[in-house]
């Protein structure tokens, strides 16, 4: 390791002690970084270890309690973005700060001087993405742009005020291995003209492959400084996590069953003007598969999740079957009714209401598939709180979810802890059929790998699985097959070893064989090579 | 004949479109402030007030226009501040407008009123019917087409405008990106309260020159509908709001001639009318999710 | 100087106990510094208002009257805005009850049977409820804005009641008077006791309060509303219909509010006129927040408003001021109670000065 001293003395930004409450809770905790001109800079971390927090407290959108930030050799305070642009750093959000109903253009300019007219940025950023390699067009609307082409807007629009600095709060979680490719060539450009990088990631080996100096955080803390270079990702695993979190098992050839979920040439209309159409999409999940859906955000994964829950029917009934029977029509109860759980993406809001208590969230899936346990009084069907409540216990503690008080509202959990609950809530009636989209978005490792060994083992026992995920790694570790959703079209289905992260990455970006519909063994086999 | 009718229904079609203009800025922010009504009202005692007492229009004028912003602070203290819910807010906003103007224009009834006299053009204001229509007006006329022109250039062309659109949009990204969304959502509150203000003073200083209680009669309720007419876009609020100010007068028309149908069908006209609209323009629901501000009603609590 | 708020964790208890005491006391010390900006001795002038009108009998008669309707409506629209559909258009479904309830008295006068109240009633509730299914059936099948359907459809029920009672209904012996017959005494609600005018108004409100107050806590169909009411998206991966919630809740809420019209005018009034009502359909809206749109709060609120009514017509007779003080004051307590109700879900930190502040880091 290079001497901190030295290192600091002359870099371009550091940080000591840094501190942010919210609350009594300490997001930050005397948090000390340096970055050094011209160097990639790895934040390293878990979801929830204080990484956005930190680069916030930098971008000047949050204000930290304690600490100091040195830029350049001289204390600086950050009151706002703006501030921080005038400074030289530059921010690429996770969550992008865009504008859908806005031009590109527009966007752009409302982080620029106000002065410049809107014609001389659209110029600017047109010529500046050329040189990146970033293509965009100043006068498209951000609402029909992909999620890479956001990205690219968010770059351009920190590149445009010349920082010396770019913050890169996980930029490749959205992206394709080859789009991943071509972001890292832009920042070993920026690399080469002398600018720094702060790149924050929990991808290991992506921060192995390109950056110079790593910094790692737990629980608000800087838990390690390394090379990540000189180590493994094991070591760096153990600097993120603490411990060692338990490896996923599975078997490797399981037994494959009955046909217990399938689609059928399922094509489904946009239902909004920002939605995605599903095209004839075909699928099915014998018991004991997991069949894992990769793709990028944004081609269709809600929708289909939406399709095959019948929280939006469809038109065809036979397009969707469960258990052998047509339910392209039915709603989502009576698709429960048959055996089904369904887990979205959105945790607040969606598979829970975020300021209703646990048990509330409870019966919020299973009021109709439970009736007989969780209602009485006939007709009037009056709430058994108590048998709700016992339910929900059992379930916080065959998940380990751990909570504040005995029923508390689903929004005072971590994310981590209402993901366990609300799979836990699906797994408690043994579904035959079980459908997840994004199961360990934005959650810990630990709760990620308890969730994702529960997915394998609801399979074991003989249930059919479908995980749509965005997290390739995810993908490997769960699927018995693998399919690529790209742009509302869903590729055939592979066996997970037959398919390199390539051809994966290929298939996420839409490349297509002609032979998608043909399904027989040999095909995919030859495709896969 | 039919100039008499045309200026008849410009006069009434002017508050509308101030109202509607004040408004479309503020929901263009993100903010719904259902209390059109209310600041309406205020605007309208406040404008009597004054010009009963200065004896000067223009006074009053000006006085609506404060009256009408000073209450919508109200509004936006609550909304904005202490992110209290906007429907609500709203409504209360209109019930307490309703209630304090009867207060304080308890001894304005039955007082003649002072009456804002049309500016007249030279020359122009003689051209034969165009001339009395357009160029004989008084200075509310004038200040609607303004205000038209002006907040059409403001949210598309002027930067800030642009702000207040992105606000609209998304105001978590506004915020990261540094824009101040509570402030500039307090500047969008306070010109829709001038311009309702503003709507009201033209009711009882050009359109009846009196003091009557709750004499907006509904017409801030018909300029929130008209914001949705208008697709949130400043030509059309200008559009419609001629076409609710037309029906509104004609009936009146249709009374005196009496056509045979009772009087209290054709005042509900105004209202069903409203109704028609708001069912043509809202029943494709891809239109109105790509043109209403993705943010309007949503609150917002930035995190330090 | 700046405000900030922090959400807590979950909704404070105590807080929503406060909230609505709070704002009843802010209320006070801003109805007295009006009374003082009017010229009147703000204490005696609160005695008269709010204290007075209820040391006679006769008078809390007036005050379960006037109580009756709101809590009625309230108790509706309680759920209607539970559900996140905004129904403000409860005057105009209170007037149509009322005048679908009057159809038998008015039309078939002569028919005498303990029958005629019970189907005035059932057909009052009727009226409300279809009435407010129409801002229902263009909210659903057009997308419409409810908030401005329901609205402008009060302007329209009382045009078409003024009609009525000018035109086809007006009764032929009335002096040219706008007003219908004078019901039969089969088609008017009695009086409770002998003591005064109270009449089964406020037993039809009380028992609606407990009984949707019973659906709101225990049954399925409550937590529908609830669920429905904070995400539509969560509702629909339950299995439930936001669709039939914007029937339910309109219809509901029209119902009461039409129950509660044809109430008033069977009890208090006895026979229809141009203006059947001070604006209760308005007044409930109030009535249903101080009530934080819990049934047994809205009992105790309506009260309040009530209140409020008598108060304003006892101090226009006492101490000589415009019952339209009665409107500031209903304006006022929702104003307030809306910003205590912050309270509940935040905690309010007010900073002086900019800069970072030491309350924040002391934990």
């Amino acid at each position: 390791m290079t001497d901190a001293r030295s290192v600091e003395a002359g870099s371009l930004l550091s940080v000591r002690g840094l501190t942010k409450y919210f609350g009594s809770f300490a997001a930050c905790n005397g948090i000390d970084l340096s970055i050094a001109p011209g160097e990639i800079h790895a934040l390293l971390g878990e979801n929830g270890a204080g990484k956005s927090t930190l680069v916030k407290m930098l971008f000047g959108v949050l204000q930290p309690n304690a600490g100091d930030i040195v830029w350049g050799g001289s204390s600086v305070s950050i009151g706002s973005p703006g501030e921080a642009r005038a400074l030289g750093i530059g921010m690429v959000f996770q969550h992008f700060s865009l504008f859908e109903a806005l031009t590109v253009a527009e966007n752009i300019a409302l982080s620029l001087d106000p002065r410049i007219p809107l014609a001389k940025i659209a110029e600017e950023a047109a010529s500046l993405s050329k040189a990146y390699g970033l293509p965009l067009d100043p006068n498209s609307h951000v609402a029909d742009l992909s999620v890479g082409e956001r990205q690219r807007i968010e770059i351009v629009r920190a590149l445009l005020q010349n920082p010396k600095l770019i913050i890169l709060d996980e930029p490749t979680s959205v992206l394709t291995p080859q789009e991943a490719d071509r972001l890292f060539e832009t920042l070993f450009k920026l690399k080469a003209e002398g600018r720094s990088v702060l790149y924050i990631s929990h991808r290991l080996e992506e921060v192995q492959r390109i950056c110079d100096r790593a910094t790692v955080l737990r629980h608000g803390k800087v838990t390690g400084a390394c090379d990540p270079k000189q180590e493994t990702p094991a070591s760096l695993a153990r600097m993120m996590v603490g411990a060692d979190v338990a490896a996923v098992h599975r078997e490797e050839a399981p037994q494959l069953g009955d046909v217990l979920i399938e689609a059928k040439g399922l094509s489904v209309a946009a239902r909004t003007p920002f939605a995605v159409a599903l095209k004839n999409v075909s699928l099915t999940v014998r018991s004991g598969e997991v069949l894992a859906i990769a793709g990028v955000a944004g081609n269709g994964q809600g929708e289909l999740f939406d399709a095959l829950s019948g929280e939006y029917p469809v038109a065809d009934d036979a397009s969707v079957s469960i258990r052998g029977q047509a339910v392209g029509r039915t709603g989502i109860n009576g698709r429960r009714l048959l055996g089904a759980g369904f887990v979205p993406e959105e945790r607040h809001g969606h598979a829970a209401v975020s300021d209703m208590s646990l048990s509330d969230n409870l019966l919020l899936s299973r009021s109709r598939s439970d009736r007989k346990s969780f209602l009485s009084g006939g007709l009037l069907s009056v709430i058994r709180h108590d048998a709700i409540r016992e339910t929900a216990r059992r379930i916080c503690g065959e998940m380990d979810v751990r909570k504040s008080g005995d029923d508390p509202n689903a929004a005072s959990l971590s994310g981590g802890n209402l993901q366990k609950f609300i799979i836990g809530r699906e797994l408690d009636r043994k579904p035959s059929v079980l459908i997840v989209n994004q199961p360990t978005w934005g959650v810990d490792a630990g709760a990620a790998s308890r969730i994702r060994q529960a997915l394998i083992d609801l399979a074991r026992a003989g249930s059919a699985v479908i995980v749509i995920s965005q997290d390739l790694d995810e993908i490997f570790e769960v699927a018995t097959n693998i399919a690529v959703i790209s742009e509302g079209k869903l590729s055939p289905s592979y066996p997970a070893g037959e398919l390199s992260l390539e051809r994966i990455g290929l298939l996420m970006g839409g490349i297509h064989d002609s032979t998608r519909h043909d399904q027989s063994a040999q095909a995919e086999a030859a495709l896969a090579h | 004949m039919l100039e008499a009718i045309l200026l008849t229904i410009i006069t009434a079609s002017t508050p509308l479109v101030i109202a509607a203009a004040g408004e479309l800025v503020t929901e263009r922010a993100g903010v719904l402030n259902l209390g059109v009504e209310g600041m309406m009202i205020m605007g309208a005692v406040c404008a009597f007030g004054a010009a009963h007492v200065t004896g000067y229009p223009v006074v009053g004028l000006v006085a609506g226009i404060l009256g009408g912003a000073l209450f919508s602070l109200l509004f936006g203290f609550l909304t904005l501040t202490l992110v209290a819910n906007q429907v609500a807010t709203g409504l209360a906003l209109t019930l307490l407008g309703l209630g304090l103007s009867g207060q304080i224009g308890e001894s304005f009834v039955g007082i003649p009123g002072v009456k804002l006299q049309p500016i007249v053009f030279p020359l122009l204001s003689d051209i034969p019917f165009v001339g009395p229509l357009l160029f004989r007006q008084d200075l509310t006329f004038y200040l609607s087409i303004a205000l038209i022109i002006g907040v059409h250039w403001f949210l598309f062309k002027s930067r800030t405008g642009l702000k207040i659109r992105a606000i609209g949009d998304s105001h978590g990204s506004a915020h990261a990106l540094g824009i101040n969304v509570i402030r500039t959502r307090y500047l969008a509150v306070m010109f829709g309260g001038a311009c309702a203000g503003l709507a009201g003073a033209q009711l009882s200083l050009v359109y009846t020159p009196q003091w009557v209680e709750n004499m907006s009669a509904g017409r801030g309720w018909i300029a929130l509908a008209l914001v949705v007419f208008a697709s949130w876009r400043p030509a059309r609020v200008l559009a419609g709001g001629y076409i609710f100010g037309a029906v509104g007068i004609l009936q009146l028309h249709a009374q005196a001639f009496g056509i045979g149908v009772p009087s209290q069908f054709l005042s509900m006209l105004p209202y069903a009318v409203t109704i028609v609209v708001l069912i043509i323009i809202s029943h494709n629901r891809r239109t109105t999710l790509i043109n209403t501000p993705a943010c309007l009603g949503k609150p917002f609590v930035p995190d330090r | 100087m700046r405000i900030e708020l922090e959400r807590r964790g979950s909704a404070s208890p105590l807080f929503s106990v406060i909230s609505p005491i709070l704002s009843l006391l802010l209320t006070l010390v801003f109805g007295a510094i009006l009374f003082w900006l009017l010229g009147k001795g703000p204490l005696s002038a609160l005695y008269s208002f709010f204290i007075d009108p209820l040391t006679e009998v006769w008078s809390l008669h007036e005050l379960a009257i006037k109580a009756g309707p709101l809590i009625l409506i309230a108790v509706g629209l309680s759920v209607a805005y539970r559900s996140n559909n905004w129904n403000i258009g409860a005057e105009g479904q209170f007037t149509l009850g009322a005048i679908t309830g009057s159809i038998l008295p008015v039309l078939v006068p002569s028919w005498h049977s303990p029958l005629v109240l019970p189907l005035m009633m059932v057909m009052g509730m009727l009226g409300g409820a279809l009435f407010a299914a129409i801002p229902a059936l263009l909210k659903t099948r057009f997308n419409t804005n409810e908030i401005l359907t329901s609205l402008m459809l009060v302007y329209i029920a009382q045009l078409f009641l003024d009609w009525l009672v000018r035109g086809p209904w007006r009764d032929p012996k009335g002096f040219n008077f706008p007003r219908s017959l004078d019901f039969s005494s089969d088609a008017v609600l009695p009086p409770l006791l002998d003591s005064g005018r109270a009449h089964a108004s406020i037993i039809f409100a009380l028992l609606a309060a407990v009984l949707i107050w019973f659906m709101m806590r225990y049954m399925l169909k409550g937590f529908e509303v609830t669920v429905l009411g904070r995400s539509e998206r969560a509702g629909r991966f339950a299995g439930f219909s936001s669709r039939r919630m914007v029937w339910f809740s309109l219809m509901l809420s029209g119902a009461l509010a039409g129950l509660a019209g044809i109430s008033e005018v069977s009890g208090s009034i006895g026979h229809l006129q141009p203006s059947i009502s001070p604006g209760y359909g308005f007044t409930a809206i109030i009535v249903a927040f101080l009530g934080r749109l819990n049934p047994l709060g809205i009992i105790a609120s309506g009260f309040v408003l009530a209140l409020t009514y008598l108060g304003g017509e006892a101090a226009q007779l006492s101490i000589g001021i415009s019952d339209k003080v009665t409107r500031v004051f209903q304006g006022l307590i929702l104003f307030f109670v809306l910003s205590c109700d912050t309270l509940i879900l935040y905690r309010v930190r007010i900073i002086f000065g900019a800069g970072k502040t030491l309350a924040e880091g002391k934990h």
